[in-house]
């Protein structure tokens, strides 16, 4: 029988508690603004990954209880006030989940409105007086929260009680704008409780398709699962 | 006016939002703030700082609130600056500059600046930023009006005030001006707990019903704004009547009197001719301050209508969707920050569509339902007070950090 190490201080691999921090944000303009799709693009290309991050992620956080997928801005913009449908579409489908960078994201979108330029090559159609693309940066400011875990029974319980803006840090922020390859939950399971299974499963969410309180609960059942079988073996 | 503990909106956005904004606090008290306006009473801005001061000072941070002076001539020039800023035609001429730089040179000789961060709202005591050379402060200008249209005689002079601020704040992207300093976004914020949006028992509402004589069994179609043609209320008519045609349901108008306004006498004199001859629309001059009222006719309503024409931030629609109530509005000013098309409720552009929009919601209860619960949990996201001093408190600290991404 497998000989499964309890997921504790006690394993040899523990390097600390989970410190829980929390990031919240506060909207800065840029003066920029598009009221067609070749304005739009231009600005895509030019803009502060900061206002790439915010177009991309904010909609997800602020209507976080709206689900399934819930669209980008930019999808939003070109299908509601622009009305190019099938563009809107495909934006809405560009998995940020496969980019592991800004950088990334900002190239695919990028490629997606030229393309569809390219291929359309009809009149742009204008969006409505009042109806413009305004760019928007999102200034991050991340601090510490008083809770922390040093075992996978610690970690479900903060879990439930932390805000969404803190699974929203350790989820999304750590792995795309802060460049860590993966999400900081999956990242201690891993290399300090030696959770690698667990550590992957995490991973290997889309947590884009999930509502912040179902992505809440899926982690929950994740790791409750994992204990229940620790128990059950030992 | 008594505020409530910060303890008490627990219940409302849970103990980890009150949680965070301590943990922001310990990062902000070592700075003083001072908030500065033209006015203790009456007016969004004194009534958002009569709660701000507040919970600001509960969470431990030395704020307070002092108000320049300024003689009837002043505020008749600032009157007409602000509906000249709105992009109203005024009459303005050399003498209107020379009384607003006389009474702000008697501010600034008599107004004691003392806090770490000057916090300056609207244009009236804009000139204070004259003493910011002789005082090591950071100064920050709130513009709670719609610059975007500005007449340019006025724009331009408070321009080089503007320009001298360490950073602007406007409520709504499309209510800016491009400047050559930092521009933050803050929507204002309703309170979930005053009279005007908390919870009312059933027979409150039934009473407020049969005061004005509304049928309760009836559906309710509301618009709460004042008499102002930018709202148009007689376009909310016509798009009801429009509805009316397949259903059978009710149009309440319902504003506060304001007597000392020719205008909005006008207003109201024709809406009332309008609906003169249609019992089902009930037009409601109520007193200004009637909060329990307005709460009561909104929590009555099927369908919550706000069809403005021009449109500031328009709380009315986060005070309808705070009450899950479907809501239709027009796409402009700070009304497409609050409602996601299809999603928190339904934007319209014409009579037209508003009537379209109304009939989908009355007839589809399910949907309309939906609807209202995306919006009050979009509100609860992000329209709270909680979330503006919130907001404020990351004001403060963006002001004395660089980069995108701040750890503190």
């Amino acid at each position: 029988m497998e000989q499964i190490p309890m997921p504790s201080p006690e394993h040899p691999e523990f390097n600390g508690p989970f410190r829980f921090h929390t990031r919240l944000h506060l909207r800065e303009l840029t003066g920029l603004k598009a009221g067609n799709l070749e304005e739009l693009l231009a600005c895509i290309k030019t803009v502060p990954g900061s206002v790439i991050y915010h177009h991309t992620h904010h909609f997800l956080q602020q209507h976080q209880y709206l689900s399934p997928e819930p669209p980008n801005d930019f999808a939003y913009w070109v299908s509601e006030a622009l009305n190019e449908v099938k563009l809107g579409e495909k934006l809405v489908s560009i998995n940020t989940c496969e980019y592991p960078t800004i950088r990334a994201l900002r190239d695919k979108i990028v490629n997606t409105i030229e393309h569809y330029l390219e291929k359309s090559k009809g009149k742009l159609k204008e969006a409505s007086e009042g109806q413009e693309f305004y760019f928007v940066k999102s200034v991050s400011f991340v601090l510490p929260t008083p809770d922390q875990a040093s075992s996978l029974e610690e970690f479900a319980s903060v879990l439930r009680k932390i805000t969404i803006d803190s699974i929203y840090f350790h989820m999304f922020e750590a792995r795309l704008r802060l460049e860590k390859g993966t999400n900081d939950f999956s990242l201690w399971l891993d290399t300090s409780l030696g959770e690698k299974e667990l550590a992957k499963k995490i991973a290997r969410l889309d947590p884009y398709t999930y509502t912040m309180e179902r992505l809440r609960e899926k982690l929950i059942q994740l790791i409750e699962n994992r204990l229940r079988s620790v128990r059950a073996a030992s | 006016m008594s505020v409530p503990p910060l303890k008490a909106y627990e219940p409302i956005v849970g103990p980890q939002v009150i949680g965070e904004l301590y943990l922001l606090a310990e990062k902000t008290k070592r700075w003083s703030v001072q908030n500065i306006n033209s006015t203790a009473v009456g007016g969004g801005v004194a009534e958002i700082l009569n709660r701000m001061i507040p919970f600001l000072q509960e969470l431990g941070i030395n704020a307070k609130w002092d108000v320049i002076k300024g003689g009837e001539k002043f505020f008749k020039v600032t009157k007409k600056f602000h509906n000249a800023l709105h992009g109203r035609v005024e009459e303005i001429g050399p003498d209107d500059f020379s009384v607003f730089d006389e009474t702000s040179e008697m501010n600034n000789k008599n107004m004691e600046l003392t806090a770490d961060i000057m916090f300056i709202h609207d244009p009236q005591p804009i000139a204070l930023i004259n003493q910011k050379d002789s005082k090591r402060a950071k100064w920050i200008w709130r513009c709670h009006i719609d610059v975007s249209n500005p007449d340019e005689r006025v724009w331009n002079f408070l321009r080089p005030f503007i320009d001298r601020y360490d950073a602007a704040v406007f409520s709504a992207p499309a209510l800016s001006q491009p400047l050559p300093l930092r521009q933050f976004l803050i929507s204002p914020s309703i309170d979930p707990l005053s009279d005007k949006n908390k919870d009312l028992p059933d027979e409150m509402i039934r009473n407020v019903l049969e005061r004005f004589a509304i049928d309760p069994e009836k559906p309710m179609v509301t618009q709460i704004s004042r008499f102002d043609y930018l709202k148009d209320p007689l376009g909310v008519i016509d798009a009801f009547e429009i509805v009316q045609h397949h259903l059978d349901c009710q149009l309440v108008l319902a504003g506060g009197e304001a007597t000392d306004d020719p205008e909005s006498t006008e207003v109201l004199d024709k809406v009332r001719e309008r609906a003169a001859s249609n019992p089902d629309v009930h037009v409601l001059a109520i007193p200004s301050g009637s909060d329990l009222e307005i709460n009561a006719l909104q929590r009555a309503s099927a369908v919550i209508v706000q069809k403005s024409i021009k449109e500031g931030f328009g709380l009315t629609v986060s005070e309808a969707l705070w009450k899950a109530k479907p809501v239709v509005a027009s796409a402009v000013g700070g009304i497409t920050l609050q409602i996601a098309h299809k999603y928190s409720g339904l934007l319209c552009h014409s009579v037209e569509g508003a009537a379209h929009a109304i009939k989908q919601l009355l007839q589809n209860p399910e949907y309309a339902t939906k609807l209202g619960q995306n919006g009050h949990e979009h509100i609860k996201q992000s329209f709270l007070l909680t979330r503006h001093l919130r907001d404020y408190l990351l004001l403060f600290l963006s002001l004395f950090y660089d980069g995108d991404v701040i750890t503190l």
